[in-house]
């Protein structure tokens, strides 16, 4: 697996929002965007999936451009996202929402109740609410689902969008410890959008910095941790502490 | 006004009542299902339910050669050519839903155009059909043989069980239970439902929206044919603008019912039934069309969401 955009520009009418950004996601890494609100984070997660068009650039995808490709194939190639807000179907039942899941596999009959077994060991909660409406689940129960559901199509690259948006604190550090264990554990390579930096930068292997539409940054998520600049701008300690 | 018949003729009414509104049911599921996936009304359904009281007609007077006064068939015979009939009837239903879905809906949806331009351009197409049947019909009624002989199964309760409502509200039940079981259970059903609840997190899953749009416009027309096979049978006559009440009043059984949800089209279906076979007999039959669209009215203006629309989004289709 190996993901790379390569000067990628989108429009939302006639306002560019993505001004021309590169950068590589590589097999087994935890990569990380972060910045401000309104940066262009989410745009450029969307567009990788094909929810957004690209107005101009490519995103290789194993060596293949698959910039025009509609989303539901780059489904199939081994892209899956969790959304934005998180996108549980909320008239499903949890099982309903992890079964459409595995939507795009060809052999969901054989895999489905492996993949089931999967999730509910990363996620006991899910299990216990197999049969609840989604969305009558707490925030933090709808993250899980989201990134479980994502995972029942057996990605190779998962597309994670602000997956603490909105959760207490205990929740946040559960969540984060998934993704680290879905890294590590499963060996799926995860392209990280994030607000809360800190977390993201403690738990990346590389990060890029987005600020209005431009990458002002990359380098290894260690180092800009300890940057006296981004500890300033994003992580709200100053160089001093 | 004539309060009397409701008490004196109640069953039969009730009875009625059921086969029509089983009838708005299998239609209203037509305007419903498309209206959860496009979030647009089909204006269409209407001729597509036309077609296929035309395919009732072409293949009973064309392919079986059965023309008018012609003997009524029994037994097994029977049961065989109705199916036949039945089937081919959905067959024209669901291609003419196809064809709406592509030439109406499609094209404008990959030029990402306005979303009312296609609610205009079905509108285009339904008139296209309908008056290219006026031009070939001559606008005049065609009625299609009977082959069922209308017998009373049996008298309850004074009410007679004639054999073509039962077959009626027996066949419309087996459908609806049909299509709603087929949502909820089936992975192709569970696709309709999640575009139904949000397109973008649908396409996250690999789901194709054309692929699935289609599906819903032909699970739509295939109970819409349906629908128009059972009209046939119990009414024998069909003509090129049949569809506008029925369609109407389908569409009216589909707001009533909370559009988007399948179980809202079934109650809407049943109680425009019910409601206008007995305000008929209280007020007289011609005042019907204008019971369905009182109805239409007051429930736009008190209850927006239609009767059962109050989880609408727990519940879409």
């Amino acid at each position: 697996m190996r993901l790379e955009v390569k000067d990628l520009r989108v429009q939302y009418g006639k306002i560019e929002a993505i001004k021309g950004i590169s950068f590589v996601v590589e097999e087994g890494e935890i990569v990380t965007l972060i910045g401000a609100n309104g940066a262009g984070k989410t745009t450029t997660l969307k567009t990788i999936s094909g929810l957004r068009p690209v107005a101009s650039g490519q995103i290789i995808y194993n060596g293949e451009d698959i910039s025009k490709m509609p989303a539901h194939e780059r489904v199939n190639l081994g892209i899956s996202q969790a959304p934005e807000g998180r996108g549980i179907f909320p008239g499903m039942t949890v099982l309903e929402n992890l079964e459409i899941g595995k939507y795009s596999r060809k052999d969901r009959k054989n895999e489905m109740q492996e993949d089931l077994e999967k999730i509910y060991s990363l996620f006991p909660r899910l299990k216990e609410r197999s049969s609840q409406a989604g969305g009558t689940l707490s925030g933090g129960e709808q993250q899980m689902l989201a990134i479980g559901r994502a995972m029942m199509a057996r990605p190779k690259v998962l597309l994670l969008d602000e997956p603490s948006m909105g959760l207490a604190p205990m929740m946040i550090q559960n969540i984060f410890n998934i993704i680290t264990e879905i890294n590590t554990v499963l060996g799926t390579t995860i392209l990280l959008v994030e607000q809360n930096a800190q977390q993201a930068l403690q738990r990346a292997n590389r990060a890029y910095i987005l600020e209005t539409g431009h990458i002002v940054k990359g380098a290894k998520a260690s180092d800009l941790l300890n940057d006296p600049a981004v500890r300033e701008a994003y992580l709200g300690t100053g160089a001093h502490s | 006004m004539n309060f009397s018949v409701v008490t004196s003729q109640f069953w039969q009414l009730l009875l009625n009542g059921l086969a029509v509104g089983l009838i708005y049911v299998l239609i209203s599921l037509g305007y419903t299902m498309v209206y959860g996936v496009l979030r647009l009304i089909n204006f269409a359904n209407s001729e597509i339910f036309m077609i296929g009281t035309f395919g009732t007609v072409v293949v009973t007077q064309q392919v079986l050669h059965y023309t008018s006064g012609h003997e009524a068939l029994h037994g097994l015979h029977l049961v065989l050519v109705l199916l036949l009939i039945l089937v081919v009837s959905m067959i024209f239903s669901a291609v003419t839903a196809l064809f709406v879905e592509l030439v109406a809906y499609r094209r404008l949806r990959a030029k990402g155009t306005n979303r009312l331009a296609s609610l205009i351009s079905a509108i285009g197409t339904s008139i296209v059909l309908s008056e290219g049947i006026r031009i070939v019909t001559k606008s005049a009624p065609v009625p299609t043989p009977r082959l069922l002989t209308k017998f009373n199964i049996a008298t309850f309760h004074g009410v007679a069980l004639r054999v073509d409502t039962v077959m009626v509200i027996v066949g419309a039940l087996v459908l609806y239970v049909a299509v709603d079981r087929f949502v909820s259970k089936t992975l192709l059903g569970k696709a309709i439902r999640a575009v139904s609840m949000s397109e973008d997190t649908s396409k996250l899953m690999g789901i194709n929206l054309n692929r699935v749009i289609s599906a819903t416009f032909l699970i739509g027309g295939l109970v819409t044919g349906a629908a128009a096979f059972f009209y046939m049978q119990v009414y024998e006559t069909t003509v090129f603008n049949v569809g506008f009440n029925l369609g109407l009043a389908a569409f009216t059984a589909a707001v009533l019912g909370g559009i988007g949800n399948i179980r809202g089209a079934f109650y809407g279906g049943l109680t425009l039934g019910l409601f206008e076979e007995f305000a008929s007999a209280v007020i007289g039959g011609q005042w019907k069309s204008v019971t369905v669209f009182t109805v239409l009215v007051l429930v736009l203006l008190l209850r927006p969401n239609g009767l059962f629309g109050e989880a609408i989004t727990q519940s879409r289709v």
